[in-house]
């Protein structure tokens, strides 16, 4: 991987020299033996950067570092590649920079505070690794395959792969042991006679996505442990979804929420532009909670980046890209993967300033006239597909959107909802209510219900799709009962519009909420059908008395309405408690019928008041 | 150092001076400008090309003289000195003392800009601050560390507000505890109503002040000065600071000011598509360190325009800071103080540094059901506002009265009145005892039974799920009552 550089400072180097400083564009002259997108080292201190456009000798470099005290006529040097991310064992459980330099290791050389010019691979290179070979020598192998395990941490297995564009027959293969990670693992030899070493580690531009063999249907739910998502507006293990919402909604918790508790082997959170306290919390957090699938620690399988909003904003611009090739990387090597990007707006803003140094002509609201290009490219690498390794695998993409002004027909929105399938809108009013997570349930929407409906009805229950329909139904005729009750008051309406009303409000809060920070903040899909079908069969019974003529008021009054609102407080596996409950709303909504009729017996004889 | 001194001045628009000729300038490195009268301004290269330096003058360009003004490059970023002795000290905005004291010798020189926090290296906020209002303390905890604006309008007891919670915090009583206030674009009034009540607490305090008839660009200094000075405080000598800055919208408008004359496409209301960064570029100086004693808690103040929160200041503000308190006219109107209104006000990292072990066990739930509650008296009040007060139900009236005495006794509070944690706590439990026992759905059925005592006052429309002996009696005896007529 160094040949090229290599090469390059021993014969004709290339070197560049600075013309304009710009914040973080910078123009440079002599880069005619450059390469577009090429990534090069800008001034004395050596500044990692990116060219972006190129007219004759002269270029327009953007720096993903602060340039302060820069000056004209340094040097400007190539480094042979575009931007690449190091891919190897050594990423899980650890959190790099929008450039993928690893910010615990930084630390260490450089302190609590941020230096420049510092380059550092990802991965730690000699560190020492237990590799079990997974193929022989004769076995003939191709880009993508797997030739050697390689125990990344217990929960991932790290699966050696052989670089896209090499074919031929084993020569070598290490046997079992201990190996550093820039060992060479493997020798092929191609068709024409050439061996070629395949190592541990290897690079990947973040610009390209990765090829796999097939693209798949995405037919399964990654379960979210949130009864809102899960229930309600589901996403597919390979589907993509966006969170919008003004500040203060819970796009980041919501995120978190699901960092925590989906059932992907690997998640990668990206936090672009978003606070250091968030990225931290998550790194004091994950090393102590759960997986609720495998029992191990969270972190085991999480890998973080983070380029905050007081770090280089070109950094921002890139950090998505490098977040999704290593999404890539562990699809490749057969895994589901859930990626969280917090928030992409903060990276079209990171657009939108670059674009401003440039001068290009802005279309919406400074906005360059590629954004909606640059969504639906970045989109469009999640997916479940089929590896060259004949693994099922998928990435699964929830990015956050922070429309300013809280207003959703903003470009990056509008945009957004273009290339996705699963839109969770967060309300403010529900925000502000605590009403968490304050996903609408009106304004939200999901293509993938029907796709995830079969594995629903043949894993939780066979009745999931016509329960999911029937709380939608009655959640929209509250919605406008609701607006009739704000315009002239509860009493007004039949008891039949009422009773919509109680049973929404049953839904809200026994289903739709749920306190991220109580023992409720993994609800097992099986628990959030349980709570559903309650209150729908109370909802059932009750509508059948209320048709008879039983005024809502007595069933309102019933006391195990209380308990229903607490539902969700009941411990997942605690079966009985639910049956009890359920039992006892149904016996009481059956007394409450029978006095009726008793009571209206009574009253019937003594005095006909109709005349 | 003598350093080359040039001329050169091509062309002069608004603050922004265009040098020609001129070589090994670095990008953001410090310029002065010799005047002919022996004054010296300071500027700042903001671009810097092969024949021609773009620089951003901080005290204005009036009076400059193309011809006869001469040119000296530093070489060096804007930078303070810095030794425990600024402690007590007043700075100008562009931290030239103003106290008539002298120069700050320290052997410490810091680039204003800093540096980014690496998120390894930072502590989570955990730390609860008592701040002595109960809707603070109670429903948008402020945490050590943590960066809360305050979301104000013009004409609203902003400024008394972030006095009294500099004042009560408990931290104070702290030796090791230092007040860092900027005055950004502010009037001489209120600096000197900041100065003169917080002076009273002692030494303890760095102020920065650019009034609102000093040089407009300036303004993008100060702030950075100040919180450099904080970092100083916190992290070297390990110091629990408070920051304080208002106002963050004369902040955010000299940014837009320097941006229209460098002749930038501007995104939403004419401010620089770089405002988020900008911002966060302050904000993210807040927060504790792993390893160092001190900590930065950051209180900004910002006036919203036209009390409008989707302006673009608030906004972007609210995308970056932990939370926000913000202030309502319509309370202050009612003389309620601090008029603080609790829906559109939240503390992010509140849910992390109260309950069991922090606050109160209680704390997490009772400040749930107090939002939830508060923001369905709004549902019934614009309700009430339709059909009249007479035609609501008793649950509804209930709601109503508890909105009233919440505003009333919770939010509001006597002018020097300092209430702990526990005290508003209680307070709130005799609130929601107000409200059918059915409305309280945040409240665990466990919490239900040890916090609301049966022996509370009865309610308005009580609910027959209470235990209480006497409520469940009085159905019995009318059935019993009826039983007898018959």
């Amino acid at each position: 991987m160094t040949n090229k550089t290599g090469d390059n400072e021993i014969g004709n180097p290339k070197i560049g020299k600075i013309t304009m400083i710009n914040g973080p564009v910078v123009n440079a002259t002599g880069l005619s033996s450059f390469a577009m997108r090429e990534l090069v080292q800008v001034g004395e201190l050596k500044l990692t950067g990116e060219i972006l456009q190129m007219s004759g000798d002269d270029g327009v470099i953007q720096v993903y570092e602060d340039t302060t005290g820069l000056q004209v006529g340094e040097p400007v040097r190539g480094l042979g590649r575009p931007l690449s991310v190091c891919l190897g064992p050594g990423l899980i459980g650890h959190i790099i920079d929008g450039i993928g330099r690893p910010l615990d290791r930084l630390m260490e050389k450089e302190g609590a505070f941020l230096d420049r010019g510092t380059t550092l691979d990802p991965i730690d290179m000699d560190h020492s690794w237990e590799v079990t070979p997974t193929c022989k020598v004769g076995d003939v192998v191709g880009g993508g395959m797997a030739i050697a395990s390689v125990k990344e941490t217990d929960l991932i297995e790290n699966r050696v792969l052989v670089p896209q564009g090499l074919e031929g027959e084993v020569e070598f293969i290490v046997p079992p042991g201990f190996y550093r990670t820039s060992e060479v693992m493997a020798r092929v030899r191609r068709v024409d006679g050439r061996v070629v070493p395949v190592y541990m580690f290897h690079f990947w531009p973040v610009r390209r996505p990765r090829p796999y063999k097939e693209r798949l249907l995405p037919d399964e739910p990654l379960i979210t442990g949130q009864r809102v998502i899960d229930g309600l507006f589901p996403i597919s293990r390979g589907g993509v979804a966006a969170i919008p919402g003004g500040f203060g909604t819970g796009k980041t918790v919501t995120q978190h929420q699901l960092a925590k508790w989906s059932n992907a082997k690997v998640v990668v959170y990206i936090g672009c532009g978003e606070r250091g306290n968030e990225m931290t919390q998550v790194l004091e957090e994950f090393p102590s909670l759960e997986d609720p699938y495998s029992k191990k620690p969270l972190m085991q399988r999480t890998i973080l980046i983070a380029n905050t909003s007081n770090m280089p904003v070109a950094a921002r611009e890139a950090s998505i890209y490098t977040g999704i090739t290593i999404a890539e990387y562990y699809r490749d090597m057969g895994y589901d993967v859930a990626m969280m990007a917090d928030s992409t707006s903060r990276w079209a803003e990171a657009l939108r300033e670059l674009s401003g140094r440039l001068g290009e002509i802005p279309a919406e609201e400074g906005f360059p006239a590629y954004l909606a290009t640059r969504l639906a490219e970045f989109y469009e690498r999640a997916g479940k597909v089929r590896t060259f390794g004949d693994r099922t695998a998928s990435i699964s993409v929830i990015g956050a959107v922070s429309p300013a002004g809280g207003d959703f027909t903003e470009p990056v929105t509008r945009h957004t909802r273009r290339f996705i399938r699963c839109f969770w809108a967060l309300d403010a009013s529900l925000a502000h209510a605590r009403h968490f997570p304050a996903i609408s349930w009106m304004d939200s929407y999901s293509e993938y219900a029907d796709e995830v409906k079969d594995w629903y009805h043949r894993n939780v229950d066979a009745e999931w799709g016509a329960l999911r329909e029937e709380t939608r139904a009655i959640l929209a005729e509250d919605d406008s009962v609701q607006q009739t009750i704000r315009l002239m008051g509860e009493d007004v309406l039949p008891d039949e519009q009422r009773l919509i009303a109680l049973t929404a409000s049953l839904l809200k809060s026994a289903y739709l909420q749920q306190n991220s920070f109580s023992d409720d903040s993994f609800c097992p899909p099986e628990k959030g059908v349980r709570i559903m079908r309650m209150i729908l069969d109370f909802h059932r019974q009750a509508k059948v008395l209320v048709a008879e003529g039983c005024p809502l008021s007595l069933i309102r009054k019933m006391k195990e309405l209380v308990e229903l609102t607490h539902v969700r407080e009941f411990a997942a596996d605690d079966g009985a408690a639910f049956d009890d409950l359920g039992k006892r709303l149904k016996e009481r909504l059956e007394v409450i019928g029978r006095e009726r009729l008793a009571g209206e017996q009574q009253e019937e004889t003594p005095v006909g008041e109709k005349g | 150092m003598a350093l080359t001194e040039y001329t050169g001045i091509e062309k002069i628009n608004g603050p922004i001076v265009i040098l020609r000729g001129i070589e090994g300038v670095g990008y953001d490195e410090v310029v002065e400008l010799l005047m002919d009268d022996g004054d010296v301004r300071l500027g700042r290269a903001v671009m810097v090309g092969r024949d021609a330096v773009m620089v951003q003058v901080f005290a204005g360009t009036e009076g400059l003289v193309p011809a006869t003004s001469r040119v000296r490059f530093t070489g060096r970023p804007l930078e303070i000195a810095l030794s425990p002795s600024i402690l007590g000290r007043t700075f100008d905005g562009l931290g030239r003392p103003l106290d008539g004291s002298g120069p700050i010798y320290g052997n410490t020189r810091r680039n204003v800009n800093g540096a980014p926090i690496n998120p390894m290296a930072r502590v989570y906020p955990r730390d609860f601050i008592n701040t002595g209002f109960s809707t603070i303390d109670v429903l948008m905890t402020l945490i050590r560390g943590q960066k809360l604006p305050i979301f104000s309008g013009n004409g609203l007891p902003h400024n008394r507000l972030a006095i009294q919670i500099a004042s009560q915090a408990r931290l104070l009583r702290a030796e090791n505890f230092a007040v860092v206030f900027a005055g950004v674009g502010i009037k001489h009034d209120d600096a000197a109503a900041f100065v003169s009540s917080l002076s009273r607490r002692g030494s303890n305090l760095v102020l920065f002040l650019n009034l609102a008839d000093d040089p407009v660009i300036e303004r993008i200094a100060t702030p950075r000065y100040a919180l450099t000075a904080a970092e100083y405080l916190a992290f070297d000598l390990g110091m629990h600071v408070l920051v304080i800055i208002t106002d963050i919208t004369s902040y955010c408008e000299a940014l837009r000011e320097l941006s229209v004359s460098r002749g930038e496409i501007p995104s939403r209301k004419g401010y620089p598509s770089y405002l988020y960064s900008d911002l966060a570029s302050l904000y993210e100086r807040a927060g504790v360190i792993s390893g160092k004693e001190g900590s930065i808690t950051f209180l900004p103040i910002l006036t919203m325009p036209n009390d409008d929160i989707t302006n673009p200041v608030p906004d972007q503000t609210g995308f970056i800071t932990e939370g926000q308190i913000v202030l309502s006219r319509e309370l202050d109107a009612r003389g309620v103080y601090p008029p603080i209104d609790p829906l559109p006000s939240l503390s992010r990292l509140m849910k992390d540094g109260i309950g069991k072990g922090y606050t109160r066990e209680d704390h997490p739930s009772v400040s749930s059901q107090l939002f939830a509650s508060y923001s369905r008296v709004q549902e019934i009040k614009a309700l009430a506002e339709v059909v009249g007060a007479d035609e609501l139900d008793d649950d509804d009236k209930a709601f109503l009265a508890f909105g009233e005495a919440f505003e009333k006794t919770f939010v509001g509070q006597a002018k020097d009145e300092d209430r702990d944690i526990g005290q508003s706590l209680d307070m709130s439990w005799r609130l929601l005892a107000m409200l059918p026992t059915s409305a309280l759905t945040r409240i665990s059925l466990e919490d239900m039974e040890k916090y609301i005592k049966p022996n509370q006052q009865p309610r308005p429309g009580g609910e027959p799920s209470t235990n209480a002996a006497a409520p469940a009696a009085s159905p019995a005896l009318s059935g019993e009552n009826s039983a007898a007529l018959k």
